[in-house]
């Protein structure tokens, strides 16, 4: 019993934090001039890296692709129909299928 | 191009980031020394990320995506209180081409369309001639938890860390918006940051709220969190805070707020950030038929923060379970645990409340009775009544997930 009351009385410390700042005190801001990272990570090398390495990666790093799940063709159709139709990425027909058959090789469902 | 320094794991700097987002991808050889990683549980993978340092005014982040950034709160932090760091508060751009060169003095806040007078506003205006208020808000992300979306979909696979929360300081958009005058036919209120798109043509990233909700007085633009200057990635010098609406609408670098006197038909506001008009958004994989709503509001969710999948719990004896919930859109009403697969549940104790729409801390003591394999379950019912569901909500972006978290232990 006496461990569950330290325990809780441990957890109620946590919770009971400070307020964490003096809002009210900023007055001014301080000018900001960052280095924000980006990444020179190509696709894998196959059938089709060029085509995805050309067309994708001016708006968005390889690891946003290489990090989603296996999905099927027509999934990822979808995805590549998206970049192109929403968000205007100007890819040909031609590539467009290599873009698509190079994700379906490599991160498709059996 | 200037500036670039070889960075762990691929990244390379860039100072702006200029119409052309491959012209800053240096041609340098990524070394990958030895990484520190996470393991995100997430069946049929890819389930490991790398921590990263590398990004300014960020401490230990999980690396969802490195450009535009896709930074994600580890879920360690989640356990330390219930206001998270400014410093691992999560990150999420659409748009790699927004700037990291800031200057305070030149900044401008432009609010035009229907209003009797356009304004720019300087940071000065902002800070130094408008009440300001404080409040505590949970910002998270339509996808959060989308790896665990069963099955999977497309989209930042977001385990369950791109939420955070934070005291957020600023002055209210109605004051704002009374300072330039609405005029009669107002219907929505958009907002723009300095991001950009890459290609031409591209929607710019814009979300819009109703006139009501933006002179509700809690929508918030926000100058500082958690009494500090917000950092480069969360959004400075301006942010839009609408508390208890998902992050999608608290627009970071806000430099524009057009006033509308018809619907919004941006791509973000009219087409993306869709979900099923169903009870909890939810539809079987394959459905056809529902009408798609754009996300809105947070759900209540809940998590347990000191037991991990996969540990080990005494069986026999008291332990200790705690965590932190959320009431979504309201408060946190009651937090209970189950730890027999949801057949019985066991009210906990609520910590101190910090904000209406802010994380809350629980705690509980509980037994288990026998040795094996256990499951403890975590339910948050909010101030409206609502609790997170025990069936599993998918829809075909997965986003708004809040079904009650499994954790899974062996009682040893």
């Amino acid at each position: 019993m006496l461990r569950a009351v330290l325990s809780t009385v441990t957890v109620l410390g946590l919770a009971l934090l400070p307020y964490p700042g003096q809002a009210a005190s900023i007055t001014t801001l301080k000018s900001l001039k960052l280095d924000v990272p980006t990444s020179d990570t190509m696709f894998p090398a196959g059938p089709g890296s060029d085509a995805i390495n050309n067309n994708c990666l001016a708006c968005h790093s390889a690891d946003h692709v290489l990090n989603q799940p296996s999905l099927s063709r027509e999934a990822w159709q979808e995805v590549v129909n998206k970049m192109i139709t929403a968000y205007k990425a100007p890819v040909s027909p031609d590539d467009a299928k290599a873009i698509v058959d190079y994700l379906v090789r490599t991160k498709g469902t059996s | 191009m200037q500036d670039q320094d070889v960075q762990p794991s691929g990244l390379t700097r860039r100072r702006v980031l200029g119409g052309m987002g491959i012209a800053s991808l240096a041609l340098m050889s990524s070394a990958a020394s030895a990484q520190e990683t996470v393991d995100l549980h997430v069946p049929g993978g890819p389930s490991t990320r790398v921590i990263t340092t590398s990004y300014p005014q960020k401490g230990r982040m999980i690396l969802q995506r490195s450009s535009p950034p896709w930074l994600e709160t580890p879920f360690e932090v989640f356990d330390k209180g219930v206001f998270t760091p400014n410093d691992q508060h999560y990150v999420s751009w659409h748009w790699a081409n927004f700037p990291g060169d800031i200057d305070v003095d030149s900044f401008r806040l432009t609010v035009r369309g229907l209003v009797n007078q356009t304004l720019s506003l300087s940071l000065k205006d902002i800070l130094q001639e408008l009440p300001r208020f404080d409040i505590a808000a949970v910002n998270q992300c339509a996808g959060n938890s989308r790896i665990y979306a069963v099955p999977r979909v497309a989209g930042a696979q977001w385990a369950d860390g791109s939420m955070s929360n934070a005291i957020w300081t600023g002055v209210r958009l109605k004051d704002v918006l009374d300072r330039a005058g609405v005029r009669a036919g107002a219907i929505q209120v958009r907002f723009g940051g300095l991001d950009e798109p890459v290609m031409e043509g591209a929607p710019k990233f814009l979300k819009s709220l109703t006139i009501d909700h933006a002179r509700d007085g809690e929508v918030m633009i926000a100058f500082a969190m958690n009494g500090e200057q917000l950092p480069l990635l969360n959004g400075f010098p301006l942010r839009l805070v609408v508390p208890g609406w998902c992050g999608v609408y608290w627009v970071k670098m806000l430099n524009d707020i057009e006033v509308l006197d018809q619907p919004d038909t941006n791509y973000w506001t009219a087409t993306g950030y869709r979900v099923p008009d169903t009870p909890y958004n939810t539809v079987k994989p394959g459905e056809t038929g529902f009408k798609m709503v754009p996300v809105t509001r947070n759900a209540p969710r809940s998590f347990i923060t000191n037991i991990r999948d996969g540990d080990s719990v005494p069986a026999g004896t008291p332990a200790s379970a705690r965590g932190i919930a959320f009431g979504g859109d309201c408060g946190v009403a009651r937090v209970d645990l189950s730890i027999d697969g949801g057949k019985s549940w066991q009210p906990t104790q609520l910590g101190a409340d910090q904000g209406t729409y802010g994380f809350r801390q629980w705690q509980t003591q509980f037994t288990l009775p026998a040795h094996g394999a256990q499951t403890l379950m975590v339910r948050c019912t909010n101030t409206k009544n609502v609790a997170q569901p025990d069936f599993r909500i998918w829809n075909p972006a997965g986003y708004m997930f809040n079904t009650i978290e499994t954790t899974h232990v062996v009682a040893a």
